[in-house]
């Protein structure tokens, strides 16, 4: 059977840079992705990124990414792409499926960076062609270089909901309206006076009743909600769209944590049910880590600050580090993460966490 | 409908231009890239139908996790295409339903 003392599960700025920070401190790392290309959702992120300089505020994460991927070869991180993870076993032992055949592996510290997967909403019409998460049109756009359609309906004005409607713009699409059922818009102000600059409406207190077309969109009915969510009566309305794009947020992609019998919290603020984890990023089942949106839908510089983090913990314990210099990055670690998580928007995330942190304790 | 110029990402990248046939149509694609955005570059979004209604599904998630994109490629059925890189000569077809697999593995191995 193959081993390796660490494996890091998900190449995107979380996995990446949790292997790094381990295979630097001396620890043999196998980062796992099952897509073709390492990076995650990083590669589709064109924007500048906030934060302060040492989160490289103002880089894009396309120019991030490459770093990672020269810095993860330099440093000697094993990467296996196409290959997906679909069991985890209570000895610490995965199996991986790639291609035709599935493999096992031995490994000492597990370090879960899956991600995150994009909520849907469903109401008639949604499963017509032409319908898809914003996510996908993202992608479509950012990677692929293919628009996914050329009216577009954005559903939900979160941080994706706007982000991804000013790259739409971007690439030559034509937004024709973002909808929000909540009274207010839920992403940062700059993003949404971005997209009105650009023309594109925002409508809170707004959802959508239906899509339709025969064989694919070709209209979507809006209407005003009440602060229940309930339709008002008469104020719906049709607008020509080919495609209805659905930012309603994102969930922890959190199965092989389940598999592993790692306990969780439901915390919506971070995107529902999250495993709970200590200070080092180590869930309630010892040896295993996680880092990035699968320990709560944040962003990516705390997903690269959470991986090093879990780097640098699961590194430590395999004593590739000395408990006192672990200590003192680790801590240096925690201080750029409670500064990202700082403002507005930070603030509730910063508690949601320490929640975590301390019902893991109490566990 | 592709994203030729781009004011951040710049110019396209070129690839090999390759020919795929889909339900007996040749269409142009870009070799590596995903079958389905070829597919949605040509102008089509349906992929397949559904078993017992039949209604059309299309791309969804673009991730390879909904799997509303399958369809049969060189007679495998199921193919997630939003994630299975285009090659030259790939015969693709529409599904419905569960498909039906055109050479079963254990013919091809006698
Ligand atoms: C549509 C969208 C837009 C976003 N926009 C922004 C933004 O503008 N700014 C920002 O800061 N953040 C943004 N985010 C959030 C940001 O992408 C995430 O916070 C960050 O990418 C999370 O990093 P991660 O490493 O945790 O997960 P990801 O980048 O999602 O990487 C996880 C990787 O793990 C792989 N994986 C999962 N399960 C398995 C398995 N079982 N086996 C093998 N591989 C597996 C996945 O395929 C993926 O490649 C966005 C997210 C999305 C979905
Ligand atoms: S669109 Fe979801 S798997 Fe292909």
């Amino acid at each position: 059977m193959q081993k390796t003392e660490i494996a890091v599960i998900g190449a995107g700025p979380a996995g990446l840079a949790a292997a790094i920070e381990a295979a630097r401190a001396g620890a043999q790392v196998t980062l796992i992705d099952e897509n073709e290309r390492p990076g995650g959702q990083l590669f589709k992120q064109i924007h500048k990124f906030f934060g302060s300089k040492e989160h490289r505020a103002g880089t894009r994460g396309v120019e991030i990414g490459v770093d990672l991927l020269e810095e993860a070869k330099r440093v000697g991180v094993i990467t296996r792409l196409n290959t997906v993870v679909y069991g985890l076993y209570h000895d610490k032992c995965l199996g991986l499926a790639c291609g035709d055949h599935s493999e096992d592996l031995q490994t000492q510290a597990i370090i879960l960076a899956t991600g995150a997967s994009e909520n849907v909403l469903a109401f008639p019409g949604w499963t017509l062609p032409g319908v898809m998460g914003a996510g996908a049109a993202q992608t479509l756009i950012n990677i692929h270089r293919v628009l996914p359609g050329r009216r577009i309906l954005m559903v939900g004005a979160g941080n994706v909901g706007l982000i991804v409607t000013y790259q739409l713009l971007q690439a030559g699409a034509e937004v024709v309206a973002i909808i929000e059922g909540l009274p207010v818009i839920g992403g940062y102000g700059v993003h949404a006076s971005k997209v009105r600059r650009a023309g594109v409406p925002i409508l809170t207190s707004h959802t959508i009743v239906s899509a339709e077309g025969g064989e694919s969109v070709e209209r979507a009915v809006i209407a005003q909600v009440d602060n229940r969510w309930q339709v008002l009566c008469g104020t719906e309305q049709t607008l020509e769209v080919d495609t209805v794009c659905l930012a309603v947020g994102l969930s922890p992609l959190a199965e092989l944590a389940w598999m592993a019998g790692c306990r969780f919290s439901h915390v919506p603020t971070l995107g529902g049910w999250v495993p709970l984890h200590d200070q080092d990023m180590q869930t309630s089942v010892p040896g295993i880590y996680i880092a990035g949106d699968v320990a709560g839908i944040e962003e990516a510089s705390t997903a690269m600050e959470e991986g090093r983090l879990a780097g640098l913990a699961a590194a430590g314990t395999l004593c590739h580090l000395s408990p006192e210099v672990g200590e003192i990055k680790k801590s240096e670690v925690r201080d750029r993460l409670a500064a990202l998580r700082w403002g507005g928007f930070g603030e509730g995330r910063a508690v949601a966490k320490r929640q975590i942190i301390e019902a893991r304790c109490e566990a | 409908m592709r994203v030729d110029v781009h004011p951040i990402l710049g110019n396209a990248p070129t690839g090999k231009s390759i020919i795929l046939l889909v339900d007996g149509r040749p269409i142009k694609a870009i070799e590596g890239e995903p079958i389905a955005a070829a597919l949605l570059a040509s102008g089509r979004r349906v992929l397949r139908h559904t078993a017992r209604h039949g209604e059309p599904r299309g791309l969804f998630c673009a991730l390879g996790r909904c799997t509303d994109c399958v369809m049969t490629v060189d007679g495998q059925p199921n193919v997630r295409t939003c994630v299975t890189p285009a090659r030259d000569g790939m015969v693709i077809e529409s599904q419905v339903g569960l498909g039906r697999w055109k050479h079963l593995p254990l013919e091809k191995e006698e």
